[in-house]
C-alpha cells in the first residue's frame, strides 16, 4: 500500500463519489461541490497565468495602452450591477457577439458544409462509398420537414430513419465503451497505485 | 441608443471579420489575432460577473442556513484556496497547483464519467427493450460495437473489429454528415439573423 498522501487523498474522493451508487450521501456531495470549486479555482488561475499576466499587465506595462480600450468594454460588464445603466453591459456582449459570429460564419461554410459536402461525393464506386453517400442523402431527408413524409419521400426517410438507428446505436456503444474504460482506470488506480494488487 | 448601438457594434464587428477572413494578408491576420485578443480580455470580465454570482448564490445558502449549506462553505473554500494556490504557487510542473490537479481535480473527473457508465446502463436496460424494428437495429448495432471494442470481440468473430471500424467509418459517419450539414446551414442561417439583427434575444428583454 502507498503512503503517497496525494494517492490517498485521490483514493478518498474517488471512494466518496463511487459510494453515489448506493444512494445520495454527503460525502458523494463533498466530492461533488469539491470538484466543482476546485474545477472554478483552476479556472481562474490558469486565466491569471495564461490571460490576465501575458495578454493586459506585461503589454501594459510595455506602454501598449491600446488596451484600454477592451478594458473599458469589459468593465461595462459591471454596469449589470447598477440596474439603470444594466443596459451598457450588452456593448461587450455585442463586440463578443459580432466577431464570434463574423468569424465562424466562414469558418462553419468552409468547414463543416463545403469540406463535408466534399468529402460525401463518391470518388470511386466501391460499396462503403455509396453507403456513405446513401446514408448522407436518406438523413438529409429525414430531416427534411418543408415536405411532408409520403410517397418516395416517406420512403426515402424511412431508410434514414434505420441509417441513424445504426448511427445511435454505435455513439451509444462507443460512449458507454469509453465509460467503461475510465471505470478500468479508476480499478487500476485503487488496485494498482494504492493498494498495489495489481502490477 | 439602449439597442441600436449594440446592434450596429454587432454588425459592424461581424461584417468586418468576415471580410478580414477572404484578405491573406499580414495586417490582416495580425488584425485578427489582435481582435481574438481583446475578445478574451472582453471574456475575462464576464469570468468574473460568472464568478461573482456562483459566490452570490452560495454565500446567500450560508447566510440564510439552508439545507446542506456545509457544502456550499466546501464550494467557496476550495475556489478559493485552489486559486490562490495556482496564482501565488505558480502553474509549473511539479507546482501543488498541478499536484491537486492531477491527484484530486482528475481522480474525481474520471470517477464522475465513470459512474455515468452504471446510469447508462441502468437507462439502457429499461429504454431498449426490443419492442419497435428501429430499437432492435440500434441495440443490436450498439451491441456490435461494444463487443467489437474489447478483445472478446475479436474472439467471437476475428473481422469483428473491423466490421465495427466500418460501421463507424461508413453508415455512423453519413447520418453524423448529414446531422452536421443541417447544423452547418442553422448556423450560418442563425449567424447572419444575428448580424443582421433579425435575433435580438441577447439583448435580454428590457429596453
Amino acid at each position: 500500500m502507498t503512503h503517497d498522501i496525494w494517492i490517498w487523498a485521490g483514493v478518498v474522493l474517488t471512494l466518496f463519489i463511487f459510494s453515489s451508487l448506493y444512494k445520495d450521501n454527503p460525502f458523494y456531495r463533498f466530492a461533488e461541490r469539491l470538484f466543482i470549486g476546485a474545477t472554478l479555482g483552476y479556472a481562474i488561475a490558469l486565466t491569471w497565468h495564461n490571460v490576465i499576466i501575458p495578454k493586459i499587465v506585461l503589454p501594459l506595462q510595455h506602454h501598449e495602452y491600446i488596451l484600454i480600450i477592451p478594458l473599458c468594454f469589459g468593465l461595462l460588464y459591471f454596469s449589470r450591477f447598477f440596474p439603470k445603466q444594466a443596459w451598457l453591459s450588452r456593448w461587450p456582449m455585442a463586440f463578443a457577439i459580432g466577431t464570434g459570429t463574423g468569424i465562424s460564419l466562414p469558418l462553419v461554410i468552409q468547414a463543416s458544409l463545403f469540406k463535408q459536402l466534399q468529402g460525401t461525393m463518391i470518388t470511386s464506386f466501391t460499396f462503403s462509398n455509396i453507403v456513405l453517400l446513401v446514408g448522407v442523402i436518406t438523413t438529409l431527408t429525414y430531416f427534411f420537414f418543408s415536405t411532408e413524409h409520403k410517397g418516395a419521400v416517406g420512403k426515402i426517410a424511412r431508410i434514414g430513419i434505420w441509417f441513424i438507428m445504426v448511427s445511435f446505436g454505435a455513439a451509444f456503444g462507443y460512449t458507454v465503451m469509453a465509460r467503461v474504460s475510465l471505470l478500468i482506470g479508476r480499478f487500476q488506480f485503487l488496485l494498482h497505485d494504492w493498494l498495489g494488487l495489481i502490477k | 441608443m439602449r439597442r441600436a448601438v449594440p446592434l450596429r457594434i454587432c454588425l459592424i464587428m461581424g461584417i468586418v471579420m468576415i471580410i478580414q477572413f477572404f484578405i491573406p494578408h499580414r495586417y490582416s491576420q495580425d488584425f485578427y489575432t489582435k481582435v481574438l485578443d481583446w475578445n478574451i480580455i472582453i471574456g475575462i470580465f464576464a469570468l468574473v460577473l460568472g464568478i461573482q454570482s456562483l459566490f452570490h448564490s452560495e454565500w446567500t445558502k450560508v447566510r440564510r442556513r439552508r439545507s446542506g449549506w456545509g457544502f456550499s462553505v466546501v464550494t467557496i473554500v476550495a475556489v478559493i484556496v485552489v486559486a490562490a494556490i495556482g496564482i501565488w504557487g505558480g502553474i509549473g510542473e511539479g507546482s501543488v497547483f498541478i499536484k491537486i490537479y492531477r491527484n484530486l481535480t482528475m481522480s474525481m473527473q474520471a470517477t464522475m464519467f465513470a459512474l455515468l457508465g452504471f446510469y447508462m446502463a441502468s437507462a439502457a436496460f429499461r429504454a431498449f427493450r426490443a419492442r419497435t424494428k428501429e430499437a432492435t437495429v440500434l441495440l443490436i448495432a450498439a451491441i456490435i460495437v461494444m463487443f467489437g471494442r474489447v478483445p472478446v470481440g475479436d474472439l467471437v468473430w476475428h473481422k469483428l473489429p473491423d466490421f465495427v471500424e466500418w460501421i463507424l467509418m461508413y453508415p455512423s459517419m453519413a447520418v453524423q454528415r448529414g446531422i452536421l450539414l443541417g447544423v452547418a446551414l442553422g448556423s450560418a442561417a442563425t449567424s447572419l439573423k444575428i448580424l443582421l439583427g433579425i435575433e435580438r434575444g441577447w439583448l435580454g428583454g428590457s429596453k
